[in-house]
């Protein structure tokens, strides 16, 4: 499927002409996604995008890929049936933080309890913006927005813990305009065998601009997230001086060389390990307590979905005595009248 | 078998029903009992009878299973209205069923089961349940099964519970006996079943031939009952119910089409054994996949349409109301989809293990916007597979979503079906991008008779295209909000079902065609109709019957059929939805109807009555 073959950026460009308002961080994820795809070079027959409704789900029509815009909230469940009926496709699915957690929120983590290999990549704006600006499963408690004119009084979803809780294998979250680290993630993604959730960060310019000023803004963002890569030392900041070190059940974020902590002292990330406490710890880092994780937070080998269909579909196949249409209506309690 | 002294009753067929506890095995006797009629050469149609509840509380009425076969000399089509012979395990069992024996029956009952305890379960004053069931015209067995039975297996080492468990077959031996029935078939059948357990097949084959000892012993006092075999066609049968045949008819069409499978469902009373076929049937290679709910349902299958797969979904009632927005998703996209919606009483939850034909309404309007799809009905368990059959072809040949509505009677009831040779069914053709179209082609293109587009399955080089719930343009398939390419799409979409009309048989008029009164039914109460349109027709009194099974579009004859007519009356398990259909499309005609909603089909019995009161009118 994905054998060596010339492919451009510009071959998984769609000929029609992109839609969101200028500025919406959606143009540079589309871009993202489809540097990636180049760099995977699978050809764009087999790859499948498929979204629900919402600005974000209007993906699919830029891309020179199959796609599929369906219903709101249920991409997840399209992109099963898809993947499940060829599972030698590339499955992407598009969706955003009102289309995956709220109305297609079951979807959502059936999808990842089963592992099917799908790519989600999850448009997190913290608003619905399609439907011109109402506060959304991940928008922070006391957002005010058309319809919490006083606040919100519901605390948010966090996507990465949620993908997690649902026994997630793959979570890694990235910034909209941070291009390279998203290409990285993407591919990452694709790579991995099972559901992989990637959250982007995404600013809507027009119902919630700046949402996630506070820790992507070019002054503040290498002191306010942390790029996590597997192997590494878990090190941040501006100097590059700052650290995540365990403090009892916690993680604490320290400068090296004060109170008493070395590079020694300095998490290692293990994006592969099993246990899943850690990841959850890491993706639930948040600004101003910890800095936000970006990167690859939980990358770990399950089997998934596909695998597992294949090899029970082999094994009841080998043992069967029914294999055409006429064993089986053969089968059982038959007569014949003469 | 022994010479008979009783009393022999020639019939050319009978109805049996068997009744007992929910733990007493009843579902297996009654199978066990029609098989070997079947293989005997009779035809048959079978019908369970079970309480919702898993296991209701022992000896109550709502905890009674029953089981009822109909099998004769000549056709049967449906179950029977009422019993010849009754088997009650206990109290409540023949509370609950004596009123469905004819008069004059024979009800053979356990009479250790009896007791006052018993007696007071299932509601009966006295301790005389005969008198007080007012069933003193009748010839009462009453046969001491359950000490028979003890008594039969005491010494073979069986615990308490396998004994009792034991006592159905008895009861069976003394039905074979009552109906002059080898034992060789169920003695086959228990030495396979429970073949692991030698002990076990031991214990149920001595109590089984005890019992049919037991009927020679009290012949002098019992009639029996003699039918000869049907003389039907040659060939192989195998009993099957709605359900199993919808699955396989499904199987049988992805072999024509030369598609793979793949059910997307939830299991949802009385549909899940649909699930449940598909799912054992991995050794031919079927793709199901059991979502998380309703929508996921038939949103995978969506998917796995667009990937190329025939796809279907299952359900009932309320699982399709989950799943209108998907349908409509189907409807505008134009893919292949057949929806299996198997009937049951409503609304809401309502009464799942019962039969109605309520979902009509819903079927063919049950979505936002002008969203036409095909709407189809079985007629008898059997011709289930027929009818998937025929869903799946449709939908694929005309990429639509196609609906087709069983119902809980069809789904659970079993008939003898002759098992086909597939090459004698028509092929089912994709529509596929003709090779010299690839270059330019756009995927919302239309064949210009058919109004149909064709089918590139993702994966197929070269067709990359996008398509979704949006309104579409005409051609390319790109977002179009253009006012007037709205009207044309919505036009095509309605023109492209109704040409299928162009492809489904005429509609046929059965009985007396030329009789002033017609009645109409269409889906699961055609065996109860025309019964009894062929019983009044033996008597003398001609009605015709037009009985539907496609319903959207209807065929092409629909309206000179109903022309014809002075009287016409609509019969139907719902308050009158598919005289509403009928008054719709062809307003300049007068209906009646003949409306039931007891989750009961009909019985033959008051369709009579009915059709002689519209005679005499
Ligand atoms: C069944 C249904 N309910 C509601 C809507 C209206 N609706 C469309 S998009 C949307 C929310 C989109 O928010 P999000 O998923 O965050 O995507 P964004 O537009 O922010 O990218 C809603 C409520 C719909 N299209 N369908
Ligand atoms: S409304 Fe917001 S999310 Fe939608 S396109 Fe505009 S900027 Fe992007």
């Amino acid at each position: 499927m994905s054998e060596q073959c010339e492919l451009k950026f510009s071959d998984y460009k769609s000929d029609l002409s992109v839609r969101w308002c200028p500025g919406c961080g959606d143009h540079a994820i589309l871009n993202s996604v489809q540097k990636a795809m180049a760099n995977l070079k699978v050809k764009p027959h087999d790859v499948a995008v498929i979204s629900g409704i919402g600005c974000s789900s209007r993906f699919p029509y830029y891309m020179n890929t199959y796609g599929f815009h369906t219903i709101h909230g249920r991409a997840a469940a399209v992109a099963s049936g898809v993947k499940v009926a060829n599972p030698d496709l590339h499955v992407w699915e598009i969706t955003g933080d009102g289309d995956a957690l709220a109305i297609g929120g079951n979807h959502f983590i059936h999808l990842i309890r089963r592992n099917i290999d799908i790519n989600v990549i999850l448009f997190n704006n913290q608003i619905y913006g399609l439907t011109k600006g109402q506060y959304s499963p991940t928008s922070k408690r006391g957002f005010i927005s058309k319809t919490s004119p006083f606040g919100t009084v519901e605390d948010p979803f966090r996507p990465g813990e949620l993908a997690l809780g649902a026994r997630g294998q793959f979570f890694a979250r990235t910034v909209d305009k941070e291009l390279k680290l998203s290409v990285e993630v993407m591919e990452e993604a694709a790579k991995h065998k099972g559901t992989s959730i990637v959250e982007v960060l995404q600013n809507c310019v027009i119902y919630n601009d700046r949402t996630h000023e506070a820790i992507t803004d070019k002054k503040h963002k290498l002191d306010r997230t942390i790029i996590l890569k597997h192997g590494e030392k878990m090190i941040f900041g501006t100097n590059g001086d700052k650290g995540l070190v365990m403090d009892g059940m916690d993680i604490k974020a320290v400068t090296i060389g004060q109170d008493g902590y070395t590079m020694d002292d300095i998490l290692v990330h293990d994006a592969q390990t099993q246990h899943v406490s850690m990841h959850r710890k890491l993706a639930n880092m948040d600004y101003p307590e910890l800095p936000v994780a970006l990167g690859v937070i939980r990358s770990a080998e399950g089997l998934s979905y596909d695998e597992s269909v294949k090899k029970q579909v082999e094994d009841v196949q080998e043992k069967t005595s029914i294999h055409t249409f006429e064993e089986l209506v053969n089968s059982g309690d038959v007569w014949e009248v003469k | 078998m022994m010479g008979r002294s009783s009393k022999v009753i020639e019939r050319d067929e009978v109805v049996v029903r068997f009744s007992g506890d929910s733990g007493d095995g009843m579902q297996l006797t009654g199978t066990l009992f029609s098989n070997t009629s079947a293989v005997f050469g009779n035809d048959i149609s079978t019908f369970p009878d079970y309480p919702a509840e898993i296991r209701a509380p022992q000896g109550t009425i709502g905890g009674v299973s029953g089981f009822q076969v109909h099998f004769g000399h000549t056709e049967v089509y449906t179950p029977g209205d009422y019993a010849d012979v009754l088997v009650a395990m206990n109290p409540a069992a023949l509370r609950a069923n004596s009123k469905w024996v004819k008069p004059g029956g024979t009800i053979v009952m356990d009479v250790d089961s009896f007791d006052d305890k018993h007696l007071q379960k299932a509601g009966y004053q006295t301790n005389d349940p005969i008198t007080e069931d007012k069933l003193g015209d009748y010839h009462i067995v009453k046969a001491p099964i359950t000490t028979l039975t003890k008594e039969s297996l005491k010494d073979m080492g069986l615990d308490n519970k396998s004994i009792l468990r034991s006592k159905n077959m008895y009861a069976l031996g003394l039905v074979y006996w009552l109906f002059d029935r080898p034992l060789a078939h169920t003695s086959e059948f228990i030495k396979k079943k429970f073949a692991k357990n030698p002990l076990v097949v031991e214990a149920n084959l001595k109590v089984l031939k005890e019992g049919y000892d037991y009927g020679v012993i009290i012949q002098a006092v019992t009639p029996s009952y003699h039918i000869n075999p049907a003389s039907i066609k040659k060939g192989k049968y195998r009993n099957l119910n709605g359900n199993i045949a919808v699955a396989w008819g499904l199987i049988a069409a992805a072999q024509k089409a030369n598609l793979e499978l793949f059910l997307g469902s939830y299991p949802i009373t009385p549909a899940t054994e649909i699930l449940q076929e598909l799912s054992a049937r991995k050794d031919l290679g079927v793709k199901v996949f059991q979502a998380e709910d309703e929508i996921a349902g038939i949103c995978t299958a969506i998917g796995a349409s667009f990937a190329g797969d025939l796809a279907v979904t299952s359900t009932s009632g309320p699982g399709l109301a989950l799943k209108g927005e998907a349908i409509g998703l189907a409807v505008i996209a134009e893919l292949p989809l057949v929806i299996v919606n198997v009937q049951r009483g409503g609304p809401s939850t309502g009464l799942p293990t019962k039969t109605e034909q309520s979902d009509l309404m819903q079927a063919l309007h049950g979505r936002n916007g002008e969203s036409p799809c095909v709407v189809m009905a079985a007629s008898s368990p059997i011709n289930c597979f027929e009818y998937a059959f025929y869903a799946a072809k449709i939908a694929v040949e005309h990429m639509t979503p196609v609906i087709l509505l069983t119902d809980g009677f069809l789904a659970n009831g079993t008939q003898s079906w002759r098992i086909p040779d597939l090459a004698d069914y028509p092929e089912i053709v994709a529509k596929r991008v003709p090779e010299e179209q690839k270059e330019n082609w756009m995927p919302y293109v239309r064949d210009p008779e058919s109004l149909v587009r064709s089918w590139a399955p993702v994966g197929t080089p070269g067709l990359m295209h996008r398509i979704g719930g949006l309104e579409k343009d005409e051609e390319t398939g790109g977002v179009s909000y253009d006012a007037e390419n709205h009207q044309k799409m919505v036009n095509y979409r309605r023109d492209k079902i109704k040409n299928i009309e162009n492809c489904i048989p005429e509609q046929d008029i059965l009985g007396d065609v030329d009789s002033q009164v017609l009645v109409i039914g269409w889906g699961g109460t055609f065996g109860h109709l025309f019964t009894a349109v062929e019983e009044l027709q033996n008597e003398g009194k001609g009605v015709a019957l037009a009985h539907f099974n496609y319903i959207n579009p209807m065929p092409k004859n629909t309206h000179d059929v109903l022309k014809r007519y002075k009287k016409i009356l609509v019969c139907e398990l719902n308050m009158g939805q598919f005289a509403n259909h009928l008054r719709m499309n062809f307003p300049d005609i007068l209906y009646r109807q003949y409306n039931k909603v007891q989750g009961l089909p009909f019985t033959v019995l008051e369709l009579k009555e009915q059709f002689k009161k519209l005679l005499e009118d």
